[in-house]
């Protein structure tokens, strides 16, 4: 039986601790006001003058586009595509998705500078109220998808009949463990998102639906009462498989015949069924709809691309650490050299998709989509570019060696590298529709990522002092047991 | 791999009590012995559309792309759909080699040799379409970056059509070197077993000089390893980039960036469809069923339902997203698809592709050898059908309503996609009778771990399982 040392105990507390002080931070020094935003970008200009250009610059261009949606709007009030694409437009000059409400602020008076100045006030106070939300919903749809990889990984591994993983089988329940709390919490930043509490996600403020054609169109799907029964669905669904699973394959422990491994086979099977529908509706919403005038069709694959990699990894650093503490007796460089093929191979993976959902997309350049990597590139371009070397170059260079496949710290060093890749990869996908050009990785954002941190760990070492780590009387252990690459 | 225990729930992949010279001689016997008159028939009927084919191609060439069906508005109709549909045929073949070999199947070593010879035949086959689908044909050189004097006049790398050429060159290739590593020790057997100076002769020179020492086999384990690890990419950017050709562009139905994962998947599904429909006949006329067995079939059913299911996820994802973008152009492609004039075609795609895979979920479906063999031809067609439905109802009706238009197939394209049905089997036919259809050094080398002959002995013996080296096999 693994013990929880205390020593990690303190570290995942000295995390939350640490992470609550950061998220507090971040959403006491918030502006609250106009008033307050005018300071920041006051104080702002005066460090740094590119800032305040780019702002006037955005000014400048506003009106244009404004008159643009003006004649457009009367001229082709019938052609949903002509919409679509001056929508997709305004947005690239406004960088935002509030441009409705300016639209019908500014009808009247569109080349007043002072509504210009006030609307660009309330833009920019949006988005860095915006910010402290954004900042602790990637981080804990970040580790909920890590532990939901992890289950995947885990029934993929059962329905397959793996020789070689049943040894890792409880390292990988003890993952999926976090799913609990950490589905319970995005559940919440759900809720508080259709209560209004934040708006990270504009189709759910009424003031911007009631201006915007596209979202209205889409109302039956994105409303929050179905947005959020489908949520509680989905993680009811991946909740009832993992406990289901985590029981089976305890009770398979004393069990006399193979009767609950066999059940447990059967659960994996529908489980995965379950699993690739719902996950693409689940990234589709959760998402995706931060950009409710964007789409695309390879969405939830790439999400699911980037978790499974992410669990991978912490599967194989969860396995190396217990084996260092000298808990994994069958545990040998072999499994880790499996588990370190499968970081190689979902990498390239990830890339393949990401790559396949870019290149498409810019090489038609259909401006409805060529938007949301407009944005990206222009605004956060080290995040966007940096997260492909972090993700693909340096794994791949790292990871093709079979000796470097068996080496702790090689893995360790590589993880850490691909965990903060797609972190960032997931930093993308929010940040630009929800904080703009506003982002910034500061208190807010690491606050969130170590709170998030440390009670992953807290859960997860937790679940692992609950069972022994050896899947006793798993058929297939004995193979696993023996395995040898 | 060389795991020295296996799990009792693991069913034997030998069955029968075969030893490792039985091996040798069930797979030396259609090489060895002479083809039955069954075996000329069906070579005569695939000569003889074969031969039609040449011919349908001939007219085209010498008349002109006019004889087909295609018009100004649907310029690509047959001779992508079959391009498309023998490219993703073939990617069964490398993926039973390269990917099985990388996830350690045991169960592959007794398909991958067909499985790889299909795809190199289809591969040829899809390659024709590329060619003779040119309005110039005798000027397809011109694709290849080559100096000339046109003061160097190049090509333009940023056409997917362009990169196909690079793709499908680089495909076959691969392929036909991965292929042909693996047969060098099969070869040798073949030679070594030879009574004719001719057969002696040939096999001689096809085997290079294998001898099986130490150090060739460990240099072949290595040379395998790294080409399943080039041969997977490989096999996934192929189809990719042939979905490339409808996904860059601009036209409604086609530009979705779902294409590149969800071809390959639909590429997975119909290529072992038909390695299920060739090594089912196969198994039965070649008496190979003790090494292709029930569960052989059995699996490859589950890989069917598993990207049949994939496939299921993806026209499901682009149904919403086409509801869900707004765009009306957009929406209007999947109606028409639905309810259009090709209402038909897009049904008959989704009860094959779809619907028919789900029934692999039943054990006594799976198992059983006709449906299996049924559905697997019913597979085909709902896949030739997808890239009908895809090329051919998003280019008939697509942004201006002045040139919608219909397709009709004139009996030419039919000719052409016939005659490479025809040639495929020719080539198939030809290589059932004188390759070593089952990787027979392969298969040995799961004979203590998986036959049926070693499980029995590991069991009288108790579980020790280190126990069968001493038991002495006839």
């Amino acid at each position: 039986m693994y013990t929880f040392s205390s020593r990690l105990k303190t570290i995942a507390f000295v995390l939350m601790i640490l992470g609550v002080l950061g998220i507090g931070y971040s959403f006491f020094t918030a502006p609250k006001t106009v008033e307050d935003v005018e300071k920041i970008l006051a104080a702002d200009s005066h460090h740094n003058g590119g800032h305040a250009e780019a702002a006037h610059h955005d000014e400048a261009a506003a009106p244009e586009a404004h008159t643009a949606v003006k004649e457009e709007s009367h001229a082709v009030e019938g052609v949903n595509g002509g919409h679509d694409t001056i929508h997709a437009e305004t947005a690239v000059v406004n960088h935002d998705n509030h441009n409705e409400i300016s639209h019908e602020a500014h009808g009247a008076e569109a080349h007043d500078a002072h509504a210009e100045h006030e609307h660009h006030l309330k833009h920019v106070l949006s988005q860095l109220q915006n910010k402290p939300w954004a900042g602790v919903y990637v981080a804990a749809l970040f580790f909920m998808l890590i532990s939901l990889g992890a289950l995947a990984f885990f029934a993929i591994q059962n329905a397959a009949q793996a020789g070689w993983s049943p040894v890792l089988f409880r390292v990988m329940e003890g993952i999926s463990s976090y799913l609990i709390p950490g589905a319970v919490i995005v559940f919440l930043l759900l809720v508080a998102g259709v209560l209004q509490f934040h708006h990270l996600f504009v189709w759910m403020d009424p003031d911007v639906v009631a201006e915007d054609h596209l979202i209205q169109a889409k109302s039956g799907y994105l409303n929050g009462a179905f947005f959020l029964i489908r949520a509680a669905i989905f993680m009811g669904g991946w909740i009832f498989y993992r406990q289901y699973a985590r029981k089976n394959s305890l009770a398979q422990d004393d069990a006399t015949d193979n009767s609950f491994y066999k059940k447990n086979f059967k659960a994996s099977a529908a489980f995965l069924v379950f699993f690739i529908v719902t996950e693409s509706i689940m990234s589709w919403d959760w998402i995706m709809s931060v950009d409710p005038h964007w789409y695309s069709t390879l969405f939830g694959w790439y999400v699911f691309a980037s978790f499974i990699v992410s669990a991978v990894t912490v599967i194989a650093m969860v396995a190396i650490y217990l084996k260092s503490l000298g808990y994994l007796e069958y545990v040998n460089t072999s499994h880790i050299h499996d588990l370190a093929k499968f970081m190689f191979g979902f990498s390239v993976f990830w890339t393949y998709l990401w790559f396949s959902q870019f290149m498409l997309i810019w090489y038609a350049d259909i401006p409805e989509e060529i938007v949301y990597f407009k944005m990206r590139i222009e605004n956060y371009n080290l995040p966007f570019f940096g997260m492909v070397v972090m993700n693909f170059v340096f794994p791949v260079l790292i990871l093709i060696n079979t000796d470097f496949k068996r080496l702790s710290w090689v893995i360790v060093m590589a993880g850490i590298v691909i965990l903060f890749g797609h972190y960032i990869d997931f930093f993308n996908m929010i940040m630009p529709a929800t904080v703009g050009e506003q982002w910034f990785i500061g208190a807010g954002e690491i606050g969130a990522i170590l709170f998030f941190l440390g009670l992953f760990i807290f859960v997860v070492f937790t679940a692992l002092t609950k069972a022994p780590l050896l899947a006793k009387r798993n058929p297939l252990i004995e193979e696993s047991k023996h395995f040898h690459y | 791999m060389s795991s020295h225990y296996e799990a009792p729930i693991r069913k034997p992949l030998i069955i029968g009590d075969k030893n490792y010279h039985d091996v040798t001689v069930d797979v030396a016997a259609p090489v060895e012995g002479r083809a039955n008159k069954q075996w000329w028939i069906a070579f005569s009927i695939a000569l003889a559309a074969f031969l039609w084919g040449v011919a349908c191609v001939s007219y085209t060439v010498g008349t002109g792309i006019g004889t087909w069906g295609s018009n100004k508005t649907v310029g690509w109709a047959w001779d992508i759909t079959n391009f498309v549909w023998w490219v993703g045929i073939g990617h069964a073949g490398t993926l039973i080699s390269a990917v099985l070999l990388l996830f350690r199947q045991k169960w592959r070593m007794a398909i991958n040799r067909s499985a790889e010879a299909m795809t190199i035949f289809s591969v040829i086959q899809a390659a024709m379409f590329p060619v003779f689908h040119m309005g110039r044909p005798w000027l397809a050189y011109w694709v290849m970056p080559i100096p000339n004097q046109f003061g160097s006049l190049w090509v333009n790398f940023n056409s997917p059509l362009l990169w196909d050429v690079f793709a499908i060159s680089t495909y076959l290739s691969v392929s036909l070197v991965f292929w042909w590593t693996g047969l060098l020790p099969d070869f040798a057997m073949l030679r070594d077993r030879a009574i004719t100076p001719f057969a002696k002769r040939v096999y001689s020179i096809v085997s290079f000089g294998w001898s099986g020492r130490a150090k060739d086999w460990q240099r072949f384990e290595e040379v395998s390893l790294v080409l399943a690890g080039l041969a997977t990419p490989l096999v996934l950017s192929v189809h990719t980039i042939v979905s490339f050709d409808f996904a860059t562009s601009v036209i409604p139905g086609w530009h979705t960036t779902i294409l590149p994962p969800y071809f390959v998947a639909g590429a997975i599904f119909s290529g072992f469809a038909m390695v299920n429909t060739l090594l089912i006949i196969m198994r039965k006329l070649s008496n190979l069923e003790a090494y292709i067995t029930v569960q052989h079939i059995e699996l490859m059913n589950i890989i069917i339902m598993i990207t049949g299911s994939i496939v299921g996820v993806a026209y499901i994802t682009e149904l919403f997203i086409a509801w869900y973008s707004g765009v009306e152009y957009e929406q209007y492609a999947f109606l028409n698809r639905a309810t259009g004039p090709y209402w038909w075609s897009y049904l008959l795609m989704m009860t094959c592709n779809v619907v028919s895979p789900q029934v692999m979920w039943f054990k006594k479906i799976r198992t059983s050898i006709y449906v299996s063999f049924v559905i697997s031809i019913v597979v085909n067609i709902g896949m030739w059908f997808e890239r009908f439905v895809i090329i051919v109802t998003s280019l008939h009706r697509d942004y201006l309503p002045s040139s919608w238009t219909m397709f009709q197939p004139t009996f030419v394209d039919a000719g052409f996609f016939i005659g490479t049905i025809g040639f495929f089997f020719v080539l198939f036919l030809l290589y059932s009778r004188s390759f070593p259809v089952i990787a027979q050094a392969e298969v040995k080398s799961i004979m203590k771990t998986s036959s049926e002959t070693y499980k029995k002995l590991r069991e009288q013996g108790g579980h020790d399982n280190h126990s069968h080296s001493e038991h002495n096999h006839h």
